[in-house]
């Protein structure tokens, strides 16, 4: 049953990335638990903007789970506190009259603060150009059954493609890795025919350019698959570590 | 969780040649940023169709040949239709930031959906789009006076972003009232209460209605130009559309 609810909430303010920031306390009034997450911040907003304050910044943009623009750290959790779900599908229903809610910006040192709860995901832009994508030929479309591939193989792939780029995993790491993004993106085309002839520049590239950025390694908390919205696996990981110590051996370019 | 019908996607885009190229030379638009695939209706996940058969299949054919075929000079920011659009933009930012008005960018973004909704949605008559046709303009003319967007421009500004995009929908909101207006069929996703057959499906007027609505922006305020494509089907059978 749909009830309304009153919250306190500790949000992250801050300018911009030079900016000391602090947590700013608001109130939350008549949310009815129907609403989203950001729906609910919409609300907010809206009293801010009419009292003459500064609205909360947050990303958001298709409010279905899939685009992978929407993330802050809820009550400590990245995407709050409901498994498999990203913020945006998050709802109030979740949280009681009264409640507390902490609300962060996912933080890693790659990712830097652009205002409140906005961050610079670009590093993962950059990590995607170091080599995550096939060259294949335009122009014609390619017969169907030309490349034959398993099912198995196939599920799995599709299960890697599943990440939407968030970042919620390396904000969650310890070591604020990004080895779950990553090896995503390692599997979705060396699980694939299509991705085999570039798999080791592509191993050896990402994996350089995510040290560039500044992101952690992995030392197996899990911290990341525990919070990822779209449940990509660490195996992964492994299947990262394998493709990268592969390319070093026998790749002349490592 | 709370379900109803409502509408996905409003059809239609850039207009395109069949090199996808736009009415500006040298500009392709691909994907659904252009018109070209879909109708007066659309079929669901018909963005990666689109964006694939666009990218991977078309572009790659027909961008050699504009390429090859033009000289493209070194252009720089002091290029005065460069310097012309800046100013445009600034002016535009500074006098959303100077109306300091009452009314907040959702407030009047919530209003003309409620317009569209009532007036301008799934099921249309004329009665309801002309009423829409006049509400449109008077709430644009109390979004330029009474609009609230807070913040300053050189910042990190999301409701100035919104402002913006607002004030573009208030626009476009009333071409798409105008379009639906001039077409005196229900075809697809126009359903003009007035036209339907006896099991309420949309009826078509095939004889003078098969055409593809270009319109030509003239200014906020002012009608639009209406410049017909003819649709031509020389392997297909027009039929009544329906669902049993």
């Amino acid at each position: 049953m749909s009830e309304n609810i009153n919250l306190t909430l500790k949000v992250w303010r801050q300018n911009g990335p030079d900016d000391k920031g602090h947590l700013g306390t608001y109130k939350a009034k008549d949310i009815s638990t129907d609403m989203s997450f950001l729906e609910m911040l919409d609300v907010v907003n809206e009293q801010l903007t009419v009292e003459g304050k500064d609205p909360i910044a947050f990303d958001h943009d298709c409010r279905e789970g899939i685009c992978g623009m929407c993330g802050t750290v809820v009550n400590g959790l990245a995407h709050g506190p409901e498994p498999a779900t990203t913020l945006c599908q998050l709802h109030m229903r979740h949280f009681k009259d009264g409640d507390t809610i902490v609300i962060e910006p996912w933080r890693a040192r790659p990712f830097k603060i652009i205002r409140d709860l906005v961050v610079d995901r670009s590093s993962f832009d950059d990590i995607i150009q170091a080599g995550g994508y096939v060259s294949v030929n335009t122009g014609q479309a390619p017969e169907a059954n030309s490349i034959p591939i398993s099912q198995e193989k196939a599920e799995l792939a599709m299960d890697a493609a599943a990440c939407i780029g968030c970042g919620a995993c390396a904000a969650a790491c310890p070591n604020a890795s990004a080895m779950l993004f990553v090896s995503a993106k390692i599997s979705q085309l060396a699980l694939l025919p299509q991705g085999r002839p570039e798999a080791a520049r592509r191993a050896l590239g990402m994996a350089k350019a995510m040290d560039e950025c500044g992101f952690g390694n992995c030392s197996n908390e899990r911290e990341c698959e525990a919070v990822c919205p779209k449940e990509i696996k660490i195996t992964n990981i492994a299947r990262f570590n394998r493709e990268f110590l592969k390319a070093s051996f026998v790749s002349p370019q490592a | 969780m709370m379900i109803y019908p409502a509408i996905h996607y409003t059809m239609g885009g850039l207009w395109v040649d069949y090199n996808l190229m736009s009415t500006i030379p040298g500009l392709f638009v691909l994907g659904e940023a252009n018109f070209s695939d879909h109708g007066s209706n659309r079929l669901g996940a018909s963005a990666l169709m689109q964006g694939l058969a666009d990218g991977y299949f078309v572009i790659p054919y027909t961008i050699g040949g504009y390429l090859a075929g033009t000289v493209l000079p070194e252009v720089n920011e002091a290029h005065p239709a460069f310097e012309d659009s800046t100013k445009l933009v600034n002016e535009g930012i500074d006098k959303l930031l100077s109306i300091k008005g009452d009314r907040t960018v959702d407030d009047f973004h919530k209003e003309l959906g409620h317009i569209l909704w009532e007036y301008g949605g799934m099921s249309r008559n004329e009665i309801g789009m002309l009423k829409a046709k006049e509400l449109i303009p008077e709430l644009r003319e109390q979004f330029w006076e009474n609009v609230m967007v807070t913040g300053s421009p050189g910042e990190f500004n999301q409701t100035l972003e919104r402002a913006g995009r607002v004030a573009d929908f208030l626009e476009f909101s009333e071409l798409l009232v105008e379009d639906g207006v001039s077409r005196e069929e229900s075809c697809g996703c126009h359903f003009n209460e007035a036209f339907q057959t006896e099991e309420h499906e949309a009826q078509r007027d095939d004889d003078s209605c098969s055409y593809v609505a270009a319109w030509e922006f003239r200014g906020t305020g002012k009608a639009p130009a209406l410049h017909k494509e003819p649709l031509v089907f020389e392997n297909v059978e027009l039929a009544q559309r329906s669902y049993k």
